[in-house]
């Protein structure tokens, strides 16, 4: 499998604040790669020096094999971008929007390929309206269809659903899978645990300017703590009871509801289970298993992980 | 190869500003119906009671009209270019195979081919309302030059501040400076009239060689000193601003 995207050692500061610091990574082609992490992590400035918006300080990055900083026309002739704010022109239809970006991607046909793209992304029917009469997820869509005129080889999606509503959203995420399967190296950036986890083939956790962990989501999975158990109660007397029951575990209560953190052994959960069986307390329990974000938590917190190394 | 590209980038840029100017109603009509309903009141409210030196108010004051035209005109320029970069747009084409030069090149392009439109549509408005001009080709032809390079000069300041401003609420500010600039210069007024100390700053600041430049050629005769400070005025201001536009502009890269 060839790489899309090469990073390697790659440092950007501004002023005295160091934003990127040795950060290294690769991506597969036809690959969706997620970058996971708060605000502020760098996740902007790094997608910037991929697409040749900013300079790097230091290290170097390839995509589809070209220097972003020595080869820049060669890789903006192979990706595409698209930014934080949704970057579509309002005073222009849907329709005139995609036959613009065509015209500037030199595209020979620029009217067939803004109706391709109309269609893919289900917004023929509204090709001809004004962008005010578009709802959000309709102009990320609409966004997302001008980033694929012309067939770029590696897309960069800059938090795509940041502002939308949980159905934009939605909407958008199958707008990202049918991308990924067309083939196309998917690079987006997230705050969303749950994002990342549900569109990506890998994940890379960028925190304060270095990758801090990255593989498969389940690979990161297996660094965080173990599942919980979670007891759900029909009586807040049952719940009490259990409580006492259970006072040596790391107990957390909640609305007919607690949470026992364990090690996740099956002798420790045999246990708690025959200890609230011997009670005699009515209760359904089910396992809860980590979530990314708690994985990620975990990941930083505990700084169980030594920051990636580059091999270089 | 790329001088192909620059050209045909710069004419869809050109094309996609210009549909903004075009269907945005309220650009239409603060850049048309201010100026004009200006030149209205002016010649028929205020005319009256002037003393021109006998000079006809429309024959006096169109040269002034069209300077403030042109500055709410540019106002919109530096806003449409601030919207651009606010919204990310910019960083969208970057990332694309085109002209750099293209993408500040059709700002610039709309703004000087629909400030002439207005220009062209302020004059048109003056002639019915009793302006008479008296230049011959040639004086029409310095005419349009001084226009022109007017154009040119307040185009790239309004690119520069719309590059640099910090919100949109102040992207226009600079548009008001060079209103009053223009209020205080010869455009509406002989500084003779003014109080010693403003007539001395109307004598020496740009827009009153420019107003007085364009009134000149208009009424047939030679502009004389008027027209050459006024070219040398509009061409500094230009160069200056495109060399502070170019260099803001590459700030943002980085």
């Amino acid at each position: 499998m060839s790489e899309a995207i090469r990073v390697l050692g790659l440092r950007k500061s501004f002023k005295t604040q160091t934003v990127l610091d040795d950060v290294c990574f690769t991506v597969a082609d036809g690959e969706v790669f997620a970058l996971l992490g708060s605000n502020g992590a760098g996740k902007t400035t790094l997608i910037k020096i991929l697409t040749t918006l900013l300079r790097a300080d230091g290290g170097s990055a390839a995509v589809c094999g070209y220097d972003v900083a020595k080869q820049g026309r060669r890789v903006r002739e192979s990706i595409s971008l698209t930014g934080q704010s949704t970057a579509v022109d309002d005073i222009l239809s849907g329709r005139e929007n995609l036959i613009m970006m065509a015209k500037l991607r030199h595209l020979s046909d620029p009217k067939s390929e803004a109706e391709r793209q109309l269609a893919q992304f289900g917004l023929t029917d509204a090709a001809n309206k004004p962008l005010s009469a578009y709802s959000g997820g309709m102009r990320r869509r609409l966004d997302l269809a001008m980033s694929m005129i012309g067939s770029p080889q590696v897309v960069f999606l800059d938090e795509p659903t940041t502002g939308l509503d949980p159905q934009g959203r939605l909407a958008v995420w199958e707008t990202i899978r049918a991308m990924g399967k067309s083939g196309v190296t998917v690079f987006l950036t997230t705050q969303y645990l749950e994002e990342a986890d549900s569109l990506a083939d890998r994940i890379a956790i960028l925190h304060n300017g270095s990758i801090v962990a990255q593989g498969l989501a389940a690979e990161l999975k297996r660094l965080a703590p173990p599942p919980k158990l979670v007891f759900s109660f029909l009586e807040e007397g049952d719940m009490a009871q259990a409580s006492g029951v259970l006072a040596a575990y790391d107990v957390k209560s909640e609305a007919l509801t607690l949470t026992v953190t364990t090690d996740g052994s099956v002798g420790q959960t045999t246990e708690i289970l025959s200890q609230l069986e011997g009670a005699g307390i009515v209760a359904t329990f089910a396992q809860k298993p980590p979530t990314l974000e708690e994985a990620f938590l975990t990941i930083i917190r505990e700084g169980q992980h030594e920051p990636q190394v580059c091999v270089k | 190869m790329s001088l192909k590209y620059a050209l045909s980038d710069t004419l869809v840029m050109t094309g996609r500003v210009m549909r903004q100017v075009v269907r945005s109603l309220d650009t239409v009509i603060t850049v048309l119906l201010m100026p004009v309903a200006m030149l209205l009141a002016m010649n028929y409210v205020l005319g009256g009671a002037m003393d021109l030196g006998g000079i006809k108010t429309a024959d006096y004051m169109l040269s002034g009209i069209i300077m403030i035209c042109v500055l709410s005109g540019v106002s919109y320029t530096a806003y449409r270019l601030h919207v651009d970069v606010q919204k990310g747009i910019f960083e969208r084409f970057h990332s694309l195979p085109v002209a750099k030069s293209s993408i500040l090149g059709g700002h610039v392009l709309t703004s000087v081919a629909s400030n002439a439109v207005s220009v062209v549509a302020i004059v048109l408005v003056g002639l019915l309302i009793g302006f008479r001009p008296e230049a011959g080709l040639f004086g029409w032809l310095l005419v349009i030059l001084v226009i022109l390079l007017f154009i040119v000069a307040m185009t790239w300041i309004s690119v520069f501040f719309g590059l640099v401003a910090k919100s949109v609420e102040t992207v226009g500010v600079f548009a008001y400076l060079l209103l009053g600039l223009t209020f205080t210069s010869s455009a509406f007024a002989p500084p003779d009239t003014m109080p010693a100390a403003l007539a001395a700053f109307a004598k020496y600041q740009p827009m009153t060689p420019i107003a007085d430049s364009m009134r000149l050629l208009l009424l047939g005769g030679p502009a004389g000193n008027s027209l050459v400070i006024a070219l040398a005025w509009c061409f500094v201001i230009a160069a200056v601003f495109w060399l502070l536009s170019v260099k803001a502009y590459g700030r943002r890269q980085r």
